[in-house]
């Protein structure tokens, strides 16, 4: 009886999620509907649309995963998301990055950077940046989300996945940004109704906020010997500062997304979708309410199900789930909530999946459709709106092929190996995005210095760092990554025979990858603006408008 | 406070709250807020549309 609600209501789903993608294509009508949703869209829908964007089932279910490992000290992350990812993000990148696209006629985020800094390479080389590694980060989300369903629904896995890309290729395609905004709203909806119950019911089973706070601070004492060596002080305490267990969780879990989110090119470019400034603001309050309700649920859940496994299982969670940080929250869902919170709980991770998905695929075809074909080629410049339509609508077709094949064929031909590749996608990705874009981004809204010889080293050097960090440096991302191994014959080049080489309380090897690219980028875009041609005057003020009068 | 010993942790937690409160609170003092700056004129935005053609053909 169960399996038919849970049959029946993911149809539903499917359906108004399929309907909401026909209202888009309705409503599409040339490129500036396909790539930016006319550019009148209700505050309600963008908040919610860059919400669930951002938010992925990864972030639920793997970053509460982390929680149940960490402890509450994730909740810096959502300090940062909610404060940088919303606050700084709408009122201060928000306003400035719509108007700068208006001046421009931009209709992406690689062609804001690149008619900012007059630079079709900026254009053509960010598009590449997205279109060869988003694709690894769509496949993470893609793969999860398809074997959930078909865990589920108890149908094959390849069916899961063939039927959940179809039908988002389907609505993207179709309805364009317009399509995906839309159902953005439902799905950010769907979460939102989710996480709130989820929250609402685990502090009502624990005795209340401080109750359960206090039974997770009284398990100090149960934390594994490994994880007390790696800096583990409890749950509801920070790692001691330096410890890997600490740089991990700073370095890489708070600053690597909650800084990496300002330069996301599936983000920025909702700013763009607003017909004004006081739509932003609005989208703020309910932005600021989302993330708070997404993130920092999943993150005190995530650290509360130690209590609840403890009680049940005498184990803590990560013991309780045989080491998979991923089982920790659904585990806890099946054994601890009532049925009816399971379907629900489904159809929250399946939104949130299927909204990342659609905006990452929009963005790849943008890219790949837009920005590098049609631009920095140059083939589609006489085509007008439709022709630009067309060519993002086949780069989407092909951002999906080349995410399921990733996805797909990486754990296939590679078994734990491929699957380990898929999974640092979403750090990859945000990584090497904030290295290579925010340095000219930020300089591009804010100051007339940076010349495009510097924008464009800046791009180059950021991007360049942040991946050999990764492919040689950053343990965890160099091990997956395979190639350090294959050419040095150890993980990590910062890891010697003795241990992980440090300097002061920097462990290279637990540093992330932006904490090395993002400075150096910022060093080489100032230092090569102040010794390369200025851009034109005139061009400067069609940017940013009039230069105020000297005081 | 909260059942959080640890100062970090406990200011994680506010801060949480916190921040979405600001956030609300800026929209909802700001709701009917227009742009302060000026907005770019349809002929100006017409006028870049041509030029961006132009670049592209040439």
């Amino acid at each position: 009886m169960f399996s038919i609600w849970l049959t029946l209501a993911v149809v539903v789903y499917l359906l108004a999620v399929g309907y909401l993608g026909y209202c888009g294509y309705r409503q599409t009508a040339g490129a500036t509907d396909f790539l930016l949703a006319g550019r009148r869209t209700h505050p309600y829908v963008m908040a919610m649309s860059y919400g669930a964007t951002f938010i992925s089932t990864s972030a639920i279910v793997g970053f509460g995963g982390a929680a149940g490992v960490f402890g509450m000290g994730l909740l810096w992350l959502t300090v940062l998301n909610i404060f940088c990812g919303i606050f700084l993000a709408f009122v201060f990148f928000g306003g400035r990055t719509r108007r700068m696209g208006l001046r421009l006629d931009a209709h992406t985020f690689p062609e804001l950077l690149g008619r900012r800094f007059q630079s079709r390479f900026i254009q053509g080389g960010a598009a590449v940046l997205i279109f060869v590694f988003m694709p690894l980060y769509a496949s993470a989300v893609l793969i999860g989300a398809a074997k959930y369903l078909s865990q589920q629904l108890h149908i094959p896995y390849e069916a899961a996945l063939f039927i959940f890309s179809a039908l988002i290729t389907l609505y993207v395609v179709m309805g364009g940004l317009k399509g995906v905004m839309y159902s953005d709203a439902l799905q950010g909806t769907i979460m939102l109704v989710g996480m709130t119950v989820l929250i609402v019911l685990t502090y009502w089973h624990l005795g209340g906020v401080s109750e359960a706070h206090a039974k997770l601070t009284a398990m100090a004492d149960m934390v594994p010997a490994k994880l007390q060596q790696g800096g583990h002080r409890g749950w509801t305490a920070m790692p001691a500062f330096g410890s890997p267990l600490w740089w991990t969780l700073v370095s890489t879990i708070v600053m690597g997304v909650g800084i990496g989110v300002l330069a996301q090119p599936q983000l920025a470019v909702r700013y763009m979708t607003v017909k004004g400034q006081r739509e932003l603001n609005r989208a703020v309050a309910v932005g600021g309410v989302f993330i708070l309700m997404m993130t920092g649920v999943a993150f005190v859940v995530g650290a509360l199900t130690n209590v609840y496994f403890q009680e049940t299982t005498g184990k803590i969670a990560i013991a309780a789930a045989g080491g998979d940080v991923e089982a920790i929250i659904p585990m806890y869902v099946k054994g601890r909530m009532p049925e009816w919170f399971s379907v629900l709980f489904m159809l929250t991770l399946l939104s949130a999946a299927m909204s990342t998905i659609s905006s990452q695929i929009h963005a790849m075809g943008t890219s790949a459709g837009r920005d590098f074909y049609e631009q920095a080629l140059g083939h589609g410049a006489k085509k007008g709106g439709r022709g630009g339509a067309m060519a993002s609508r086949v780069g989407v077709v092909v951002g999906v092929l080349v995410s399921v094949y990733l996805g797909y064929y990486l754990e296939k031909t590679m078994g734990k190996a491929g699957v380990e590749i898929v999974a640092r996608g979403t750090s990859i990705f945000f990584g090497l995005c904030a290295c290579a874009f925010l340095p000219m981004y930020v300089g591009g809204l804010w100051t007339r210095g940076i010349t495009k010889a510097a924008a464009i080293a800046g791009m180059l050097s950021g991007a360049l760092a942040s991946f050999l960090w990764m492919l040689l440096i950053h343990e965890t991302t160099a091990k997956a990554l395979l190639f350090c191994k294959a050419v040095f014959g150890r993980t990590s080049l910062a890891v010697g025979d003795s241990g992980p080489m440090s300097f002061g309380p920097f462990v290279w090897a637990y540093v992330d990858p932006l904490i090395i690219g993002l400075p150096l980028a910022i060093v080489v875009t100032i230092v090569v603006s102040l010794f390369t041609k200025k851009l034109d005057e005139g061009h400067l003020e069609l940017c940013l408008g009039v230069r105020p009068p000297r005081s | 406070m909260f059942g959080i010993p640890d100062v970090w942790v406990l200011l994680a937690f506010v801060l949480s709250l916190g921040s979405s409160v600001l956030c609300v609170g800026w929209g909802v003092m700001r709701w009917n807020e227009a742009d302060p700056v000026e907005e770019p004129s349809e002929e100006l935005r017409q006028w870049n549309r041509e030029e961006n053609l132009v670049k592209d053909e040439l």
